[in-house]
């Protein structure tokens, strides 16, 4: 009888759900801005997953030295010029690309959750000694400036790519505390978080499963700008010889090592500079309209 | 020959752009206003009271899409083909509106006073005076006066949030005053605010209207107020005007199914019981009900109801209704 | 009401007070109010904003613990916090809030929504027990289940939702439910079947109610007894009818006075002469002695000093004001 009743009721079938993508997606496409950003952001993802296959010269990306073919400018054969070794600058900046996507990969998964769940926390016990200790130590990490605490880091410990990541996430996570802080001491005023508070909900329900959904737009909208941004920084400290070392086929390093043949050889750095500029431009659009998305949802 | 009619709207339509369609929201309306009357719209929130006031201002947002009609000015100028420029001039010079939220009327971040000032340096700028800040300050302060503040004083040197909802509800009346010299649109102007305040602030703009012989268009969802404030009632449901007759008549002989209801459903001093409401909601604007637009609600629909859309016809004089009920064969 | 009487009362409150702590001092929001509320019968407490009828709502639930006072539910003590009140009393008391928009989660369904209690009061798990549970409430509030169980929030009209923060309020099988405002934010067509839905719930399972509205008129039509508040404070406390027919405090003409009507039966129970003026003053520092004296036409030096306490004027018709007082005596 359950059963026969239960078959009755209009669900949350595929029809439901694929309105909603097509509503997220006529707000998203209002503004040619975003698309251009999914487009650079989709062609970004698509060279990080496959650049040693697509790739003109793969072997290029690592220690690979053929000074016959050395500073050579750019070219049918070497669409970006090759470097002071002969390895070939397009090839070595598509794989640029996968290093960039797997730093700000690594970097976000590792900062967005603790600094998610810490902020969820001290929202909802806002104005309790558990809302002072989270937020001040936040506060702290905050309180340095990044490039500082970063170069700090790498340069007491070695200088490589793990440190450098491991000092981007210690200065990335308490700007999701301070996001989520914000968001959910609001919401756990609403009516609907009170109501289960007085039925004697589990604080971790309501935190997890009734606060945390409502969250996600801003956080994702936030995780979509922070690449471009955590892109850049990976860039700077390799760029000063802190991050990836050479012959890793940072962007960074890239643009470093490249640098000291300016202006005669410009494309060995210029090429890479120009790959940060169009990861972090992608990202910015599509964030812009990731964020219209919601904005316009929520009225 | 009697003058023509302040504005006189004729079969507007106006749809709204949205990703699941067009929401066909006004469904032509034609309604008119003479110089020194006070008419009143009442009607459901989402009925197109809003946006009906934003057409005729040229204030629509921008994905307002397939506006027509005709919105005649005085009986001369067509509104919705004027230029941009000269409309402007038109509003500046005589078209005004309070809107639903004062809040959001003022900004936070300036005084009460300069946000004032501003308006009224504008707007004298465009009949080409330039007024000094000394003559600015005491028109503001005169504005100020004139809608019965405390302390006028205070209040100009005040922010915003320094004020309590009816102080801020006289603010934007206000300023809205100082472009108000033929006609005052007020888009629920006591909306949240407390009974005895509401009732200061209508006895507020009937003062005024009578005193600069305004014309006024009010939109509530307190009927009484309407009733109390108007000469004439429009009632507006789902883009279509349903009925329309004086206040007096309206209030007292409704004969639309939906005004009737509508009336009914208002809690009375006498305590009668609230009649039963309305079942079912505004429809969805973007596949609205075919025929008459209120058939899905209403008690005594027919075939017919559900096909054809009922003309507005006169039911007595100066009673119109548009409802096949009252449409004699 | 004599009859009434006889029975004990479902919820006491005695001396209840509640302020609050700010940055700049002490909000006296409910400042000694004693009122009980009688099974199966609505109590209303009527006000305008900062009046205090909120708070009090607010701690008759448990939303914080009074800062003095006491409240009994059937005789237990329940002046504390819902989470350090006994499980089979925290059932007891449900309530329904003001704003539809905040009282629904907007990520989750409906069934969501209204089988969390079920979960966590009868111990339900299974799904299709679940389901049949919920569709059985949702359809007492006339929300036919087949088309709502799996709807969200922002599918639904702010009545619908309502609708849904009922069947939640139900879902504990509470006796007591408190009603805070809950059609303020909606139209009258829509306000009509809720109430309508109320009292037929009330009428079903015995519930009391109690009422909190600025709306004196929803209060006449649906209220047995009712108390007047005024920044922190009842004024009048009585039947409704007779509150109605002989209004005594000051304020309560006001009040009255300042509703804009509909009928001309209504005009007449409208107090005269006593027009609306001033604003309700700060609950931070309320005036010294009564209350209301700065608004109040007949304030005189003992209500600047002397705060009245309530006498009963007629049977079972309370009121707070040196008038009747002097009367009196």
């Amino acid at each position: 009888m359950a059963k026969a009743r239960s078959s009755v009721y209009v669900r949350r079938g595929f029809s439901r759900r694929y309105e909603s993508l097509r509503r997220a997606w006529y707000y998203f496409k209002r503004s040619p801005l975003s698309l251009i950003g999914l487009a650079i952001v989709s062609i970004t993802i698509f060279i990080a997953l496959f650049a040693p296959y697509i790739a003109p010269h793969p072997e290029s990306a690592g220690l690979y030295m053929n000074f016959e073919e050395a500073y050579q400018p750019p070219s049918w054969k070497h669409p970006f010029g090759t470097d002071a070794y002969g390895r070939d600058v397009f090839s070595r900046v598509l794989f640029g690309f996968r290093y960039s996507m797997m730093l700000a990969a690594v970097v976000l998964s590792l900062a967005a959750p603790p600094g998610i769940i810490l902020g969820l926390i001290a929202g909802y016990y806002r104005g309790t000694w558990i809302d002072m200790v989270i937020m001040r130590f936040a506060d702290i990490f905050i309180a340095v400036p990044p490039l500082v605490l970063a170069l700090a880091i790498t340069s007491v410990l070695t200088p490589n790519i793990f440190n450098a990541m491991m000092a981007v996430t210690l200065m990335w996570w308490p700007w999701y505390t301070r996001l989520m802080y914000n968001m959910v001491s609001s919401i756990r005023n609403e009516y609907y978080v009170i109501a289960l508070e007085l039925l004697g909900a589990k604080k971790s329900y309501i935190m997890f499963r009734e606060i945390l959904p409502n969250c996600l737009g801003p956080i994702l909208t936030k995780l979509t700008l922070d690449v471009g941004w955590v892109i850049l920084i990976g860039a700077a400290l390799s760029f000063v010889g802190l991050g990836a070392q050479p012959p890793t086929p940072d962007l960074g390093t890239m643009v470093a090592e490249g640098g000291q043949y300016l202006p005669t050889y410009w494309w060995i750095s210029v090429f890479p500079a120009l790959a940060i500029a169009f990861i972090i431009l992608g990202f910015n659009l599509l964030g812009d309209g990731i964020r219209d998305i919601f904005a316009a949802t929520e009225r | 020959m009697e003058r023509p009619p302040l504005i006189e709207a004729k079969d507007i339509y106006v749809g709204y752009k949205t990703y699941r369609g067009i929401m066909k929201v006004l469904n032509g309306v034609s309604f008119h206003i003479n110089e020194g009357e006070k008419i009143g719209f009442i009607g459901e929130a989402g009925g197109g009271k809003t946006t009906l006031m934003k057409t005729i201002l040229r204030i629509l947002p921008p994905n307002a899409t397939n506006v027509r009609g005709k919105v005649i000015y005085r009986g001369k100028l067509d509104l919705m083909s004027v230029s941009e420029k000269e409309m402007k001039r038109i509003r500046r010079r005589g078209l005004s509106m309070i809107f639903q939220d004062p809040t959001s009327a003022l900004n936070p971040v300036f005084k009460v006073g300069e946000q004032l000032m501003d308006i009224i340096k504008y707007s004298r700028l465009e009949e080409g005076i330039k007024l000094s800040k000394k003559e600015l300050r005491e028109e503001a302060l005169k504005l100020l006066e004139e809608v019965k503040l405390p302390d006028p004083q205070r209040v100009f040197d005040s922010y915003p949030f320094q004020l309590s909802g009816g102080m801020r509800q006289r603010v934007v009346i206000a300023m809205a005053l100082v472009s108000a010299r033929e006609l005052l649109i007020a888009d629920e102007p006591t909306t949240n605010l407390d009974v005895t305040i509401q009732d200061q602030i209508l006895r507020l703009i009937n003062e005024i209207v009578e005193r600069r012989r305004l014309s006024v268009i009010l939109i509530s969802h307190a009927l009484g107020a309407v009733r109390k404030m108007t000469n004439r009632t429009y009632v507006l449901y789902a883009g279509d005007i349903v009925e329309t007759a004086s206040s007096d008549e309206l209030f007292s002989n409704p004969l639309h199914p939906y005004t009737r209801a509508l009336i009914e459903a208002a809690p009375k001093l006498t305590g009668e019981g609230i009649g039963k409401g309305i079942p079912g909601r505004i429809p969805d604007y973007v596949n609205p009900p075919s025929g008459c637009r209120f058939h899905p609600r209403c008690e005594y629909a027919t075939e017919r109801c559900r096909k054809e859309k009922p003309p507005l016809v006169e039911v007595r004089k100066g009673h119109w209704v548009a409802c096949w009920l009252y449409v004699k064969r | 009401m004599a009859q009434v009487n006889s029975k004990e009362p479902i919820l006491r409150v005695d001396h209840l007070r509640k302020y609050f702590r700010v940055s700049l001092g002490i909000v006296r929001a409910v400042d000694d109010i004693s009122f009980e509320v009688m099974p199966g019968e609505t109590f209303g407490l009527i006000g305008e904003s900062g009046s205090g009828k909120s708070t009090t709502g607010h701690v008759i639930v448990g939303m914080y613990a009074p800062t003095s006072g006491k409240i009994y539910y059937k005789g237990i003590d329940i002046s504390v916090p819902a989470p350090k009140r006994p499980r089979h009393v925290r059932k007891e008391i449900q309530i329904v809030f003001q704003d539809p928009a905040s009282s629904l989660n907007p990520s989750k369904t409906v069934f969501d929504i209204v089988a969390l209690p079920i979960k966590l009061y009868k111990g339900i798990k299974k799904k299709e027990e679940l389901e049949n549970e919920v569709a059985k409430l949702l359809e007492l509030v006339e929300l036919p289940p087949e088309y709502y169980m799996y709807r969200y929030p922002r599918e639904l009209g702010g009545g619908e939702k309502q609708a849904v923060a009922i069947a939640r309020a139900l879902a504990t099988e509470p006796s007591f439910i408190v009603l805070d405002e809950p059609t303020s934010a909606l139209d009258v067509s829509i306000q009509a079947k809720i109430i309508n839905t109320l009292v037929n719930l009330q009428r079903k399972f015995n519930l009391s109610y109690l009422f909190i509205t600025h709306d004196l008129g929803l209060a006449r039509n649906f209220t047995t007894r009712l108390a007047i508040m005024y920044l922190g404070k009842i004024v009048e406390i009585g039947p409704t009818e007779r509150v109605f027919e002989n209004p005594l405090h000051p304020y309560t003409q006001m009040l009255l006075s300042a509703i804009p009507v509909l009928t001309e039966e209504e005009e007449k129970l409208k107090p005269r002469g006593i027009a609306s003026r001033g604003e309700i003053g700060s609950p931070m520092n309320p005036p010294p002695g009564c209350r209301f004296n700065p608004r109040c036409p007949f304030a005189d030096e003992v209500c600047r000093k002397i705060e009245p306490q309530l006498i009963e004027a007629e049977k079972n018709h309370w009121v707070a004001c040196h008038l009747y007082i002097k009367r009196v005596q």
